[in-house]
């Protein structure tokens, strides 16, 4: 069995940058979609494939940064009765089975009706990484966000091609793990910029991190990946993972070979 | 009652605030500095207070609904005619602010969400007097029930994008505007059309809204010599309720009251009663009560009206909740509709469904008051939009 590079003991924010030392790939998937059963047997395969880091998705009904294949995974997460109680019994169950760390990612409102507290000391309890909250820009609620970073829970905050200089410093300070940085305007699973527009882009975040940079949002596949990966220190890959899910959801060893097909191709170009 | 604590900074007591996927953090911090630049800016309130008096028809009447109040035997009913604005409703008090202030933001493009239609609308109109690319988010529930509205819009040259996911309608809408927005923020201004949202928002629209209550405050002294005792006002978002009411909180005298659509009964499960019966939460950029589920999920609003069928409401709505400054009751659907009815034969005025509610609830209380005591509906819109719901309705339902 392979133990997690990040022991018990470790801190994770370190352990995060750690996973960048060479390219890592970030695959991401909503916790439920089909089912928390098979959700737990796609994690350890993404994990055999080659995953640096996974993304879980905790869903929510209303999320304001998914494009359509996502919005519909989640509502897929939803009907199979998926929630954060469950999702934290399945990670717990995962504990020890998995090299790669792991993140839980998802809108505000799921975690407040959770209970702050609660969602923090379950986090910890079931081996997460990390967290990352989209609609929840740092000020509007600095005490929560501190108390992740306190509870060795790094929160990983998001950057934009149109964040103002005073946001990219303020997360490039504050910032813990790694900097999560949207390719381009829009939401997930839209098309990508230019390699060229990515690149200035890249740059004039790293001016005010010394975070790795992580990129998102549009990249389907090795082609797109191969084109980025020299000037990121990770990719994160969600919609086009999802697709296939969603095409092979009937059949679990069809969807565990696919899945091990596409992370590995990718993995094989960075 | 707490002392009421004006806000700037994006939150009313607890409520408010700005929860936002980050690329929409520096298009939001823009707007709140255009809006509070002008706010100061005698050009800017002059051209706006000209908009609204020679093309949206302003002051609107404040009228003494002689029949009404006879016919209830109780306090004396006004109403204020919203409803007689350009494009039918209170709607345009806001639309035309904020086309002014995405000219000035150099915007060339405008998005909004709708779900009675009223507001988009109000948006088309004014977007095809400045010029610009206008489209409008509806949910595919509300195109279909407020089809004069669709066909209003695109006349006025909108585009209207119907939105398929969810319940299709006006909080799908507004998730679909908002997804609009984090895709095109640089050129795009979107015109929200209630005090919900992030800040500025909910700030913003009710100082264009409070247009009302100030005209009315005036209005009322002309007619009384005096202020009224009861002020009734729909809530869906809260925008017209907020234009009315906020001019008056200090008033304490002044009673204060929402009415939120109780659909087919709150014990049903299928209203949007969500000051009433929601949790706290965090919705479209703002924390407020809310209709969810003990996961945190948002749950399906009803109501037969389209402009009051959403799971929130304004966060300052909230906060006057909690402060106790306005009470907040409830009114179904049967009700609603019985009161439209009343309207129609009684003033020889069709009221908009939303507004139907306020109607409503005032016919309730009017009977157990006495003549020396006053009462002020919002009638916020016109209901011609609402002949064909109303129809179905009583074709369905004995009355």
């Amino acid at each position: 069995m392979n133990k997690s590079i990040l022991s018990e003991r470790t801190n994770n924010a370190e352990g995060l940058k750690m996973v960048f030392k060479k390219k890592a790939l970030m695959p991401y998937i909503t916790a439920g979609d089909p089912d928390l059963a098979m959700t737990e047997e796609i994690i350890l395969t993404l994990d055999k494939s080659g995953a640096d880091l996974i993304e879980i998705g905790i869903p929510f009904s209303d999320p304001l940064l998914d494009g359509p294949v996502i919005q519909e995974s989640g509502q897929r997460a939803l009907h199979s009765g998926t929630n954060l109680k469950k999702i934290f019994e399945m990670l717990e169950g995962l504990r020890g089975r998995i090299r790669a760390p792991y993140l839980l990612m998802g809108s505000y409102n799921p975690i407040l009706s959770y209970g702050k507290d609660k969602f923090i000391s379950d986090a910890g309890r079931t081996g997460v990484s990390g967290v990352i909250i989209p609609d929840l820009p740092y000020e509007q609620d600095i005490e929560f966000y501190q108390d992740l970073k306190k509870n060795n829970l790094p929160p990983i905050f998001m950057v934009t091609p149109v964040s103002t200089e005073k946001r990219l410093r303020l997360y490039g300070e504050i910032g813990s793990g790694f900097l999560y940085c949207v390719s381009l305007l829009g939401i997930t699973g839209t098309e990508q910029g230019s390699e060229e527009e990515i690149k200035t882009y890249l740059e004039r975040v790293r001016r005010y991190t010394d975070l790795p940079l992580a990129l998102g949002f549009g990249i389907n596949g090795p082609e797109k990946a191969k084109k980025v990966v020299e000037h990121v220190d990770g990719i994160i890959i969600g919609t086009a993972l999802i697709r296939i899910i969603k095409k092979y959801a009937e059949d679990k060893e069809l969807l565990l070979q696919a899945i091990a097909g596409f992370i590995s191709g990718i993995k094989e170009i960075m | 009652m707490a002392t009421y604590v004006s806000t700037e900074n994006g939150y009313f007591g607890e409520f408010g605030g700005s929860f936002v996927p980050e690329t929409l953090v520096a298009a939001l911090e823009e707007l709140e500095k255009a809006y509070f630049s002008i706010k100061q800016d005698e050009g800017f309130q002059k051209e706006l207070r000209g908009l609204l008096r020679d093309y949206s028809g302003r002051p609107t009447p404040l009228y003494f609904a002689e029949k009404l109040t006879e016919s209830l035997a109780g306090a004396r009913i006004y109403l204020k005619r919203e409803d007689l604005n350009h494009t039918g409703a209170h709607k345009i008090n806001n639309t035309l602010g904020q086309i002014l202030l995405a000219n000035r933001m150099g915007k060339k493009r405008i998005i909004a969400e709708t779900g009675a239609g009223q507001h988009g609308v109000a948006t088309a109109t004014v977007a095809a007097r400045a010029g610009l690319d206008c489209c409008i988010y509806m949910g595919i529930k509300d195109m279909e029930r407020q089809k004069l509205n669709v066909v209003r819009m695109k006349l006025l040259g909108a585009e209207v994008r119907p939105v398929y996911s969810g319940t299709g309608t006006l909080k799908d809408a507004t998730n679909e505007a908002i997804r609009d927005w984090v895709t095109n923020v640089e050129n795009t201004h979107y015109i929200l059309g209630s005090v919900v949202g992030p800040h500025p928002y909910p700030l913003m629209v009710r100082d264009f809204q409070r247009i009302i209550g100030d005209e009315l405050k005036e209005q009322f002294y002309q007619q009384e010599r005096n202020l009224p005792d009861y002020i009734i006002a729909c809530v869906g978002g809260g925008s017209n309720a907020m234009g009315i009411f906020y001019p008056f909180i200090k008033a304490r005298n002044v009673k204060l009251i929402g009415v939120e659509a109780a659909g087919e009964g709150i014990s049903t499960g299928k209203h949007a009663a969500s000051i009433n019966m929601g949790r706290i939460g965090v919705l479209h950029g703002c924390k407020s009560y809310l209709l969810q589920d003990e996961d945190g999920q948002i749950l399906p609003a009803h109501s037969i009206s389209a402009g009051l069928d959403y799971p929130g409401a304004g966060p300052e709505h909230s906060y006057l909740k909690t402060i106790n400054r306005v009470e907040y009751k409830t009114v179904t659907d049967r009700e609603a509709v019985e009161a439209f009815c009343f309207l129609c034969k009684k003033e020889g005025i069709i009221p908009a469904l939303e507004s139907s509610h306020a109607l409503a609830y005032a016919m309730k209380i009017a009977p157990f008051l006495s003549k020396e005591e006053s009462i002020v509906i919002n009638l916020s819109g016109r209901g011609d939009k609402d002949v064909e719901t109303v129809l179905r309705y009583l074709e369905g339902v004995k009355l």
